[in-house]
């Protein structure tokens, strides 16, 4: 693919300087999305997923800070932007989906008053027009009555419901990247595959570019095109869906996998993977994974791999620096 | 094959009238919520039975009302006798071990207070001695019990919950979605050591999930709920081989499947409707795709079918009918 992708991540660290110390919340993290692509980010809690999504949006709470690496939006550089040029990005550029849609509305406003507030702002049309987008907005994300529904509160809405409105909001102005932080795990299943479902047409629709943050390997086998995996604020997998789910390189994507309950047939015993996730300050040396590794070695002690080719994608394992280079 | 737990025409009711004042102001009648709706089911000694259903389905009143937390409107919950003759004791494991958890107790305390409260052991040595051997067995270190809970990770604390609900020695766990809080990884952990114990210490289970993935690794039975209602039950092989019930078809049809994902799926259509205004007759007729008008007005009966399976529905009713005996 030679084409510019509209999210271009290189070597982004954050750190949280702190009194007892500078905790490296997110190390060499790098990775791409292509217009119309859905990438999965997918990890357990605390591995830097969400933070990866709020980084570039520039929405880290302070302390926390981007010090190294850089971010580009569409070829431009977003990283190094004030708060007042972000804000412009944010919401116009860059939508937005977070995880619980009842906290993300303001309760106090009409869902058709919030649409018009990010419609108006964002593409200056009056009042008038931008109503009618609202209500174009919402039947596009599947929403029935959108008439009637637009001048309804936030607590008028079921949980899935809620969502989509949330989702037209983050669609309002025709942004080219969608960020969506764990958009269906406060939801039902059933829900949950309509959301997954209305995320994939909308990106197929208008090559809407998704960052899809989840921890559930579920949503991302069923809705992604690429998934990085990650592990104790690093990146140790990248690779197209299908093949890492079926042949994974990195042996915690390999664990992570056999962790989960097979639907096709019962196991007597799952995989484990044993103990769990280091505490960002108290990250091993070498590869962060070695202490949980079934294949760890010397090497893997002592030195960090880096991400390099593996199979269909990348892996940072030195297992597969040696398969290729023996 | 031994019955451990039978549960007859169990319903509850929650009251969820607006206060008496209001009530009287604004001519309000009471208002109530049936959230276990005339549920009959049976739990064979050593075996697990799983509830699932999606959020507000009443699953989680189904074990609070089995462990007594609740007490039913109406019908019977009995435990048959254990192996000292009384009713076999029950322990509940819950979904959150960060709140399950007095963060004020060191974890030894957490464990020992079963001891003490049912007299299962006296004196300060034997005491710490089952204390020691219980965090063995769930996977801990003895040295564990003097740390508090935030010292904790989310699976470690739910290795000391099992540890708490295996000291009352119990024959009998209800476990309350024991792994919906945990990460995958953990997840497995917790999964695989909950099988461990069932096979050395001859447990039964009532499990709770809404992850049929779980669920099918635990269970021997599955039970599949529906506001309030066991819409089918059946064999775990069973179930997922040839389920019956549109409903349980829907649900098996919209998991996310890691391995065989389905990209171009239908997704179902509709919401589970509110608890607080169920339809009449079949309640899932909103939403089912085979519904007539007789779902509308006439509830379905339980029925089983051959291959020990049990569906309250009209139309697998109708196509099986020459097979079908009431149940």
């Amino acid at each position: 693919m030679t084409q510019t992708p509209i999210l271009d991540v290189k070597a982004l660290r954050v750190e949280f300087p702190g009194r007892h110390g500078t905790v490296t919340a997110l190390a060499d993290v790098s990775f791409s999305i292509q217009p119309g692509e859905i990438l999965g980010v997918v990890g357990e809690s605390g591995a830097g997923k969400s933070m990866a999504g709020l980084a570039v949006q520039g929405l880290l709470e302070p302390p926390g800070r981007v010090s190294g690496g850089e971010v580009r939006l569409d070829g431009r550089r977003i990283d190094t932007l004030t708060d007042g040029e972000m804000e412009k990005v944010r919401g116009k550029e860059i939508g937005a989906i977070f995880q619980d849609p009842l906290t993300s509305l303001n309760p106090l406003f009409s869902v058709g008053q919030q649409l018009v507030e990010t419609i108006r702002l964002h593409l200056g049309l009056d009042r008038k027009t931008a109503r009618a987008r609202a209500i174009a907005l919402l039947t596009e994300v599947g929403i029935p009555a959108p008439d009637v529904r637009v001048d309804h509160y936030p607590h008028q809405f079921s949980g899935g419901m809620r969502q989509r409105v949330v989702i037209a909001l983050a669609l309002a102005a025709r942004p080219k990247l969608i960020i969506a932080d764990e958009p269906t795990t406060a939801l039902d299943v059933s829900i949950q595959a309509q959301i997954t479902a209305l995320l994939r047409k909308l990106c197929d629709d208008h090559g809407t570019a998704v960052m899809l943050v989840t921890h559930d390997m579920g949503v991302i086998a069923e809705t992604a095109d690429r998934v990085a995996v990650m592990y104790a604020g690093r990146l140790v997998e990248v690779g197209p869906v299908a093949e890492v789910i079926a042949n994974p390189q990195h042996p915690y994507t390999a664990g992570l996998m056999g962790s989960i309950p097979a639907l096709g047939a019962r196991v007597p015993m799952l995989t484990q993977i044993d103990g769990s996730m280091p505490r960002l300050d108290a990250i091993p040396a070498g590869c962060a994974f070695n202490p949980r590794c079934p294949k760890v070695m010397d090497r893997c002690r002592v030195e960090r791999p880096e991400l390099m080719p593996s199979g269909s994608g990348q892996s940072a394992c030195w297992l597969k620096a040696m398969e290729t280079t023996p | 094959m031994t019955i451990a737990l039978s549960v007859v025409d169990l319903t509850r009711d929650f009251d969820v009238s607006a206060p008496w004042l209001n009530r009287v102001i604004e001519r309000k009648p009471k208002a109530f919520l049936r959230a276990v709706d005339d549920i009959s089911f049976e739990v064979p000694l050593g075996s697990c039975l799983s509830l699932v259903g999606e959020s507000g389905c009443g699953k989680s009143t189904v074990a609070r009302l089995v462990t007594g937390l609740y007490r039913p409107s109406s019908g019977t919950i009995k435990f048959s006798a254990g192996k000292t003759g009384a009713p076999l004791s029950a322990q509940m494991i819950f979904q959150d071990p960060f709140a399950s958890l007095n963060p004020r107790w060191r974890v030894f305390d957490v464990i020992a207070e079963p001891l003490r409260e049912f007299g299962l052991r006296k004196g300060t040595t034997a005491i710490a001695g089952r204390v020691a051997e219980l965090l063995t067995t769930v996977g801990l270190s003895p040295n564990d019990g003097r740390k508090f809970p935030h010292e904790f990770s989310g699976g470690q604390r739910q290795r000391i919950s099992i540890a708490r609900a295996l000291a009352g020695e119990p024959e009998f766990l209800v476990c309350d979605e024991p792994t919906s809080a945990l990460d995958v990884s953990v997840q497995a952990q917790i999964l695989n050591l909950m099988r461990r114990l069932q096979d050395e210490m001859g447990l039964t289970y009532l499990f709770i999930s809404h992850d049929m993935s779980v669920v099918r690794h635990m269970s021997n039975q599955i039970a599949v709920m529906y506001l309030g209602r066991i819409v089918e039950q059946a064999a775990t092989e069973q179930l997922f081989a040839d389920p019956k019930h549109p409903y349980t078809r829907m649900l098996l049809e919209t998991i996310p499947n890691v391995r065989n994902p389905k990209r171009q799926r239908e997704a179902p259509a509709g919401e589970v409707p509110s608890p607080m205004n169920p339809p009449s007759g079949c309640t899932f007729h909103t939403r089912c795709p085979l519904a007539d008008g007789r779902c509308k007005v006439e509830r379905p009966e339980m029925r089983a079918y051959p291959g020990g399976s049990r569906v309250a529905c009209h139309r697998v009713a109708e196509s099986m009918a020459a097979l079908a005996v009431p149940a």
